[in-house]
Order: C-alpha cells, then sequence, then structure tokens
C-alpha cells in the first residue's frame, strides 16, 4: 500500500495553486459523431456503466433526494404528505427565524463555541507536529503517535460518557480541586463552564490526529535550506521559525479554509449528548436547536429554513475564506 | 488538497530535516530534554480517561461515590462485570452493533469498489460526471430535517436500513480507492481483455486479489464508523430491542446526566454513582474491539488519511 500512495502523492504534488484537473471532454461540439462515440462505448463498456447503476442510484436517493428536499423550507410541509412539501409559501419560515429571538441567541452561542475551537484547535495540532518532529528517538515517537492518534477512534458516546466521568463531582477533576481544599463544581450543570469542557475534550479528541498531515508536510522540506540557514549562522529557533514553518504553510492553509469553512458545523452530536437544558444558555447551537425545533417539536419546515442558512453561511464562508487566503497568501484550495 | 511529496506514508515516520550528527548547543540539549518530558505529560493526559475508566470498572460502587477512584480500582470486584453479563438488553444491543456494522459494511463495501472501480477507468465516457456527482456530495448534503423526512417517508424508520443505509458510501473512502485502483498496472488489465475477459472478470478476477490491503483498510475504516455511530439510530430507531450499544451507552449518560440535572447535585448523586459503574463497564466493552484492532490498522488509517487528503 505504502509504494503506491507514494507514487499517487508525486504524482499529485502540485495540485494546490492549479484548479483541478479535469478529464478532458472530447466531441463536445460536434453532436453526431458524439452520439456515435456513445453508442461505441456503451457497447464496449457496458458493464461498466451497469456497476455504476447501484451506487449512482444510491448517491441519488440517500444525498441528492434530501438536497432537494429542502425546498421544504419555501413550502407547507405535512406529515405523511410529500417529501417536497404541499404549496409554496415563499419566504414565510426565513422570515419567522429572522425575528425569533431564540434563533439569534443559538447563533451567538455557535459563532462563539466556532470560534474558540478554530482558535485552540487550529494551532495545537502544528506546535505538537514540530515537537514530534525535534523527537530523535524513533520509537518513542512512535508511541507518542500511537497514543495520540487513539481518542479519534472513539465513538462520541464514549468521550461524552468520559467527560461526564471525570466532571462528575466524585471525577478526578473535583478530586483535585477538593484534594486542594476548593468546592466540588458540578461542571456540566454550569453553563459558564459549558465551553471550556467543549473545547477541552475537542483537543483530546483531535490534537493528535491533526499531526499527520503536518507530519508529512514536515519531512518534505528541503533538507539543503537547513545547512544553508545554519551557513547563515541561523539558531535551531531561527531555523524552525524561516524553514520549518514556512515549509508547511501550504498545509497550514489549507486546513484553516478547511476548518472555517466547517466553522458553524459545530460537533452538533457533541453538544447535543453534553448540554442539558441548565446548560442551554451558552450550549444550545443552530444545529441542536433546529433538531429540537424540527424533530422534537415537529416544525419540520421551520428547521429546514434554519438548516438551509446555516449551509449557506457555511459556503459563502468557505468560498471567501479561499479568496481572501489567494489574494493575501497566495495560496488557495481553488 | 495537501501537496507534499509524502516519502513516509505508512507510519515510519522519521525525523525532520533536522541533520544528524551536528553537534548540539546546550540549550538545544536543555530544549530536547524539556521537549521529551512534555511529549510523556501530553502522552499522559491523552491515556487518562481510559486509566480512569478502566479503574472504575473495577472498583466498589462505594469507592467511586466517594470519589476515591483515580488511576487504580479501589475495592477491587468483577461484580459489575458479571452484573452486566446478565443483563439482556444489553446484549440484544451489542448483538445489534454487530449486525449493523456487518451489514453495513458489507453494503458499503460492495458499493464502494464497484464505483471506485468504475471511475478509476480513465477512458470511460461520462467519468467526469460520475465523480462529479459523488465529489459534490461532499460539499452540500441535504442537512438534518429533509434526510429524516426521507428516511420516514421511504418507511424505513425503525428497520435496520435506517442505520445501515445512509452510511453507506464515504466519498473519502471512494476516492481514496479510485486512486489505489488507477495505480495498479494497465498492462494486466490489457492482457486480461485480449484474453477475452469483461469487466466485470476484471474487477473479480484481477483486481479485488491485487488489492487486498486497500480493501482491508476500507472494511477497517467503515467497521469502525458503523460500530461508533450513535446517531442514526438515535433518529431513526424508538424500539429498545433494535438499539445498538452505543445508544444503550448513551441513555445511560443521558439518564444520568437528568439526575443531576434535576435535583441539588448531592441528591442527584447516589444514581450517578450506582451507574458510574455500569457506564464504565460499558464503555469497556465498547472499546474492547477498536482497542484490540487499533494497533494491526493504525498504519493504514494513517495512510488512508494521507491518500485522502489528495484530491480525487
Amino acid at each position: 500500500m505504502s509504494t503506491t500512495s507514494d507514487r499517487q502523492l508525486s504524482a499529485a504534488a502540485p495540485a494546490l495553486d492549479r484548479p483541478t484537473p479535469r478529464p478532458p471532454r472530447a466531441d463536445v461540439g460536434r453532436p453526431r459523431p458524439a452520439r456515435r462515440s456513445w453508442r461505441l462505448s456503451l457497447r464496449r463498456d457496458w458493464q461498466l456503466y451497469a456497476l455504476a447503476v447501484l451506487p449512482v442510484l444510491f448517491l441519488v436517493v440517500f444525498r441528492y433526494v434530501p438536497m432537494l428536499g429542502n425546498v421544504i423550507a419555501f413550502r407547507q410541509f405535512r406529515p405523511g404528505g410529500s417529501i417536497f412539501g404541499e404549496q409554496w409559501v415563499g419566504l414565510r419560515y426565513v422570515d419567522m427565524f429572522i425575528h425569533d429571538p431564540t434563533f439569534w441567541k443559538v447563533f451567538t452561542n455557535t459563532v462563539i463555541l466556532g470560534a474558540l475551537t478554530l482558535v485552540v484547535c487550529f494551532p495545537l495540532p502544528i506546535v505538537l507536529a514540530l515537537l514530534l518532529n525535534e523527537v530523535r528517538k524513533k520509537a518513542f515517537k512512535r508511541t507518542i503517535q500511537s497514543i495520540s492518534y487513539l481518542p479519534h477512534f472513539l465513538s462520541l458516546v464514549i468521550v461524552a460518557g468520559m467527560v461526564m466521568q471525570l466532571l462528575s463531582l466524585q471525577g478526578t477533576v473535583n478530586q483535585i480541586i477538593e484534594g486542594l481544599g476548593g468546592e466540588g463544581i458540578p461542571f456540566l450543570q454550569r453553563a459558564e463552564w459549558f465551553r471550556t469542557i467543549y473545547v477541552g475534550s475537542e483537543v483530546w479528541q483531535t490534537v493528535g490526529w491533526g499531526t499527520i498531515l503536518y507530519l508529512a508536510a514536515l519531512t518534505t522540506v528541503d533538507t539543503s535550506l537547513y545547512e544553508a540557514a545554519r551557513i547563515d549562522g541561523a539558531n535551531r529557533w531561527r531555523q524552525t521559525w524561516h524553514v520549518t514553518i514556512p515549509g508547511i504553510r501550504p498545509t497550514m492553509i489549507t486546513l484553516l479554509i478547511l476548518n472555517i469553512g466547517t466553522f458553524l458545523n459545530v460537533g452538533f452530536e457533541k453538544v447535543l449528548l453534553l448540554y442539558n437544558p441548565l446548560t442551554y444558555s451558552t450550549a444550545d447551537v443552530i444545529s441542536t436547536y433546529l433538531y429540537r425545533v424540527g424533530l422534537v417539536s415537529n416544525n419540520l419546515s421551520y428547521a429546514a429554513a434554519i438548516g438551509l442558512f446555516q449551509a449557506c453561511i457555511g459556503l459563502v464562508m468557505v468560498l471567501s475564506a479561499n479568496f481572501i487566503s489567494r489574494r493575501v497568501v497566495g495560496a488557495s484550495l481553488w | 488538497m495537501v501537496t507534499q511529496t509524502g516519502t513516509m506514508l505508512s507510519g515510519g515516520v522519521t525525523g525532520g530535516g533536522k541533520p544528524v550528527g551536528a553537534r548540539d548547543t546546550r540549550g538545544y540539549r536543555a530544549f530536547t530534554a524539556f521537549n521529551t518530558v512534555g511529549l510523556i505529560v501530553v502522552s499522559l493526559f491523552m491515556l487518562y480517561p481510559f486509566v480512569t475508566v478502566l479503574a472504575q470498572s473495577f472498583s466498589d460502587p462505594g469507592a467511586i461515590k466517594a470519589g476515591m477512584v483515580s488511576f487504580w480500582p479501589v475495592g477491587f470486584n468483577v461484580d459489575t462485570y458479571r452484573a452486566m453479563a446478565q443483563d439482556t438488553m444489553f446484549w440484544t444491543s451489542y448483538r445489534n452493533t454487530i449486525v449493523y456494522t456487518l451489514v453495513g459494511t458489507t453494503i458499503a463495501m460492495v458499493l464502494t469498489t464497484t464505483f471506485a472501480f468504475v471511475i478509476s477507468k480513465r477512458h470511460l465516457r461520462g467519468r467526469g460526471v460520475l465523480i462529479g456527482i459523488a465529489v459534490f456530495t461532499m460539499f452540500f448534503n441535504g442537512g438534518l430535517v429533509p434526510n429524516y423526512v426521507l428516511i420516514s417517508s421511504l418507511g424505513l424508520k425503525n428497520t435496520m436500513w435506517a442505520v445501515v443505509l445512509p452510511g453507506a458510501v464515504s466519498v473519502f473512502n471512494l476516492l481514496v480507492m479510485k486512486s489505489f485502483f488507477e495505480n495498479l498496472p494497465q498492462e494486466l488489465e490489457e492482457a486480461a481483455q485480449i484474453d477475452g475477459l469483461g469487466w466485470f472478470g476484471i474487477l473479480g478476477r484481477i483486481v479485488l486479489p491485487l488489492s487486498k490491503a486497500v480493501l482491508a483498510t476500507m472494511v477497517l475504516f467503515y467497521a469502525v464508523a458503523y460500530w461508533n455511530d450513535w446517531f442514526a439510530a438515535f433518529l431513526y430507531l424508538d424500539k429498545n430491542e433494535l438499539f445498538p450499544v452505543t445508544l444503550f451507552m448513551r441513555n445511560l449518560i443521558a439518564g444520568a446526566s437528568t439526575t443531576a440535572s434535576e435535583g441539588a447535585a448531592a441528591v442527584g448523586s447516589t444514581t450517578q454513582a450506582v451507574s458510574a459503574n455500569i457506564q464504565s463497564v460499558t464503555m469497556i466493552l465498547i472499546l474492547v474491539p477498536i482497542v484490540c484492532v487499533y494497533p494491526f490498522v493504525q498504519r493504514y488509517f494513517v495512510s488512508g488519511v494521507m491518500l485522502g487528503s489528495v484530491k480525487g
């Protein structure tokens, strides 16, 4: 597996600044030969097309139909009726959530939680990767890597269970607080602690896994640059700053753009597992709110409108992050 | 996305660009020592939650309630394990998880393998469209409500299929597999074609036997995802006897948090501590299969991430 992946990576190496290469489309402007060669390729490759039928059908039903299903944001929906709704109601539901104070409350919560997560969880893997990169004992490095990747493979339910146990009144954190003479805190019932808890558990789960791409990028930094820097009298710290960091900058920018794009999708499932009515004031985010409005209280159209709004903002954020980074740093995803 | 050439894919990450043999300054040696200690501390933090859950699972409920359990079991016993062994609800959901994982992984592998094989054929007309159909779903998805409406109206609620089907094609896995197939030697397929083998035969007799490594990786990717999933079951299943074990676990912790949040923490603490025991055992039993396969699959996961990060 490793040899082929090597080849694959080097083949695709210069992709960052360029648009994704499209497969050539022959015969676009010439209908007749195109039709004939379609018939030819159908006859030659019918088995391939036959193999594709089932997966394409799957994608259409389970991915594209829900995409179109978003029209219920603008249509009246009757449970048991058509999944595309009954009749047009225009922007009624959009109007509803714009005038819904709870919506703006959860919107603010989402932005704060997303921003905190981004600010904390984006740089930490870089730091960890740089520190790991300085380790010369292979076995030690590999052990640390194995341990730090492990939380990535846990079910969120397990993560939530661990968080609850550690922070319960009998849990380790309160044992320490009480050992230092403090008073136990029911962390999960305190709204002011929710953001810390969320971001902390997010760090625990993602920091190790996040180093993988950086460690890969670090191995590609040209060794001769370090030599040149040393001859110029740069110490290790300056070598890191002037050689290593610029070497992994494309990776950093790519991941930053991707993180910004998923900014508003703050871990819906994790919030759902960790929050409770006592912490709604800081913990309730757009997705949990639309879950309660839509699936618990059955206002499906209203919730769909909120979901669509969230998706649109996400899209705008990716596009603008990409645009800004292309203008300012000259690197972008597409 | 990420564009560097990789030379260290399968786990064997070697030290970065620092030349070995250059004499270290005293400052750098101090840094190395500091770094080593720091990394050990970080990994202890990473491991601690596992250790404490394991310790609690073997501890006396009274000791947990008194807040005495941290690294090591206090009042060692296996009573909770024994009690869980009798719990039919738990084992029903454990069996459900196994069934969902097996069925889901099988369906996902069939769909992903066939589709990846098709879109790896560079000569195929309409290949761009097929790839586009898949990749587009990475950037836009229907969202919670439309998906829920779809599953309900297909009549899949309270069936296994609601849990198994929606996750069946991961575009990420699809692209990993596609690039693997693209890198298989063309000559073999051409030779097989000359010998009169159709595409079905090429896939079944030539490509699949050559792709055991990537197939194993994908099986593990999907199996771990199905094993860990709780949300689809939470949305679409109402009947206890259909719940996967993750949802069983979720109801345990949700129960604990409502008891604690209803009354003052002191009132709730009794119920919470009793279930802390059971929670820990449940977590351990969910974790065991993952932790057992982890050492074997880790290198594949890592190289999978590397491969997948190259845009299809």
